[in-house]
């Protein structure tokens, strides 16, 4: 049963090294936009640390809802989205292939990122390993909670305001338990519990999030 | 009872007896929303601390209530429709949208205008107000959404799809926005909770909640009506009653 | 001898946002048939191939394969099913044989010929790693046709399988046509084109002029 699983992993991250340049376009989005904080705002130290948890949360937050618009773009332009739709397997195990690998491509990218740029915007010591561990689950949830969205707008001509329209108060309790276990772990507490939280929101995503793409991919297709 | 479910998700059934409730419907909300009004602005008490402005949840408490309520009768009559395939229940998914929406929009502005004598301010961050303003977000897309699809189908089915995920989610929002209210702000001004209010003040308020669950009903099944004759204005009957109405 | 047939269409209706476009239509076809479904455009012969493919619901009516309703067993019906809709799902990025390689993958294929030999034969000889994108409509078109030569279904289902090949091209899927239709393999097709294959059914699709 998981060869299509495989086969279509295989495939995205393939496609995703042959266009390498799209790839790279979150990424240097979040990099970009944190480098304009400290010019739109402060160059202190101490200022910059104050707010940094809550920065890079919300940019990574939309960078990936930036990515997450293309996740079925190409493949319900060229055809492919039907084709998976009408093969023997199950679409759940390949929707979940196809969000692991933009998850690969995306979210994983943004989280090892994460330590560079909290550095410029001076994170305290002990934010780092909490936002890293927070971003490693948080975009995971949010590549999951963002193919929900992706799969309801792929087949609207402009869909991509919509889909922030939708997706974003889905991506609330990531962005409230992300940031404030950076914060609380820089206020000298203790950060089991939000992360706890951030764990339970991945499984929880993981069970429904494929099974709602599933059918709204169905929904977009007789469209 | 699965005769009755299926006589229940005939439009035109629906339509004909519907049309027999509206009066009574309609009866019965006037004279609770009159009774209400009357109550709970003329008679009951003024607040010790707020004064007057309090009278203001008499309509904010009951669009908060239904907002969310509507909410579930969205999501519930989506999840019908996708299930049964049911074309009414897509009719009241659809028409329940923008009521719910509109009843968020009073409940945020009559938080807003009660926040400013209350808090001196329009608008505070406040974990309920917060709620308010994420469920209006929920509301938009379903309705965004809804126009966005050329065909009438893929649009419920969407729209239906969205509210679903929607409902699993609402819980899991308000939680977390409760959870970060209370992490940044400890609660120095608390509503004045339901079960603490003076009888007085609670009996009028009691009465406008049963006033806007009528209310809702009431609006709920005409926007269902005009959806049905919309949808269904090539058949038969639906000309019928046109033609009726023209003579 | 009469055939018991294989794949049964009991009076398929299909209905968009309250418009019909088709309704009625039965038809049952047996091993080794050959269904060229004709019509002018916009009657739906586009929409009757994607029922058919189960991508869409009809509207009333239902699909039997091989007795069982394909709404209760779809799995079963799709292991023996392969679709070619207008737009195939060929990745514009990848060569031929990536695309042939992924596609095999997808449907288990584990059939011993080799990727070279099946694009050779297609007369994409030299052309076979080279991106989608770089390589014209026909050629583009031979590369999903690849999927013909591995695939087992006995089911095939082309929509304008002819589009944008050469004569060569058409000879070369007419060939495959008539070998598919002689091992038992079915097809149904959508053409405007005269098919030189002898004993094809022909299936005119007629609008319906009825509102509901």
């Amino acid at each position: 049963m998981g060869y299509g699983f495989v086969a279509i992993l295989r495939r995205d991250l393939l496609l995703a090294f042959r266009n390498r340049g799209e790839i790279a376009n979150p990424v240097i989005f979040f990099f970009i936009v944190v480098t304009l904080i400290p010019l739109g705002l402060t160059p202190e130290a101490s200022r910059l640390a104050e707010i940094a948890p809550g920065i890079l949360w919300v940019m990574a937050l939309l960078a990936s809802l930036l990515s997450v618009e293309g996740l079925f773009h190409s493949d319900y332009r060229d055809g492919t989205l039907e084709q998976l739709v009408i093969s023997p397997q199950p679409l759940y195990l390949m929707v979940l292939a196809k969000i692991l690998a933009h998850w690969l491509i995306t979210g994983l990218p943004l989280t090892l990122l994460a330590p560079l740029l909290g550095m410029m915007l001076s994170l305290p010591t002990a934010g780092y390993l909490p936002l890293v561990l927070g971003l490693l689950m948080g975009t995971a949830v949010l590549s999951l909670l963002g193919a929900i969205g992706a799969g309801l707008t792929v087949a609207l001509r402009k869909g991509g305001l919509l889909l922030s329209l939708i997706v974003m108060p889905l991506y609330m309790p990531v962005l409230i338990f992300g940031a404030s276990a950076v914060q609380r772990s820089v206020d000298g507490f203790s950060v089991q519990g939000p992360l706890a939280v951030m764990g339970a929101l991945l499984a929880f995503s993981l069970l429904i999030a494929p099974f709602a793409t599933a059918g709204a991919l169905r929904v977009s297709m007789h469209g | 009872m699965w005769q009755w479910f299926h006589r229940l998700g005939s439009p035109r059934w629906f339509y004909q007896a519907s049309g027999k409730w509206l009066p009574w419907l309609a009866g019965i909300t006037f004279v609770l929303l009159l009774i209400g009004l009357m109550w709970g602005l003329g008679f009951a008490p003024r607040d010790a601390k707020q004064g007057n402005s309090f009278r203001i949840i008499y309509i904010h408490v009951p669009a908060s209530f239904l907002a969310l309520a509507g909410y579930y009768v969205m999501a519930i009559a989506g999840a019908v429709g996708l299930i049964w395939k049911m074309k009414l229940a897509d009719m009241v998914m659809k028409s329940a949208a923008p009521l719910g929406a509109a009843l968020t929009f009073v409940a945020l502005i009559t938080g807003a205008i009660w926040g400013k004598p209350t808090w001196g301010t329009y608008w505070v961050w406040d974990a309920r107000i917060t709620s308010m303003l994420v469920l209006l977000f929920l509301y938009m897309g379903v309705m965004a959404l809804q126009h966005s699809y050329t065909s009438v189908d893929a649009a419920n089915r969407a729209s239906a799809v969205l509210s679903l995920v929607g409902m699993v989610n609402i819980p899991i929002i308000y939680k977390s926005v409760d959870w970060w209210y209370t992490l940044h702000q400890p609660a120095t001004i608390k509503f004045t909770e339901a079960p603490t209010m003076h009888p007085d003040m609670f009996h009028p308020l009691l009465v406008m909640i049963a006033g806007f669950y009528c209310f809702y009903a009431l609006v709920l099944i005409l926007n269902t009506r005009s959806e049905i004759l919309h949808r269904e204005r090539r058949s038969s009957w639906v000309k019928d009653i046109v033609l009726q109405n023209q003579r | 001898m009469p055939q018991t047939p294989q794949l049964i269409l009991d009076s398929i209706a299909f209905e968009r946002d309250d418009c019909l476009l088709f309704s009625g239509i039965c038809l049952s076809l047996e091993s080794g048939d050959v269904l060229q479904i004709e019509g002018p455009n916009g009657v739906g012969k586009t929409t009757l191939l994607r029922i058919l493919s189960t991508a869409l619901m009809p509207t009333a009516g239902k699909l039997l394969w091989q007795g069982s309703d394909v709404a209760r067993h779809r799995q079963l019906y799709l292991q023996n099913l392969l679709f070619l809709g207008h737009l195939p799902g060929l990745k514009q990025s990848l060569s031929p044989t990536e695309n042939l390689v992924w596609w095999r993958r997808i449907h288990r294929d584990h059939s011993p010929l080799k990727n070279e030999e099946i694009l050779g034969s297609l007369g994409l000889c030299g052309y076979e790693d080279i991106p989608c994108y770089a390589l014209s409509a026909g050629q583009q078109r031979r590369a999903v046709l690849a999927r013909l030569l591995v695939t087992e279904a006995p089911l095939w289902i082309l929509d304008e399988p002819f589009t944008a090949i050469d004569k060569q091209g058409v000879a070369d899927l007419e060939a495959l046509l008539i070998a598919h239709a002689r091992r038992g393999g079915m097809a149904v097709l959508s053409t405007h084109q005269d098919l030189g294959i002898a004993n094809v059914r022909r299936f005119p699709l007629v609008a319906s002029a009825e509102a509901v």
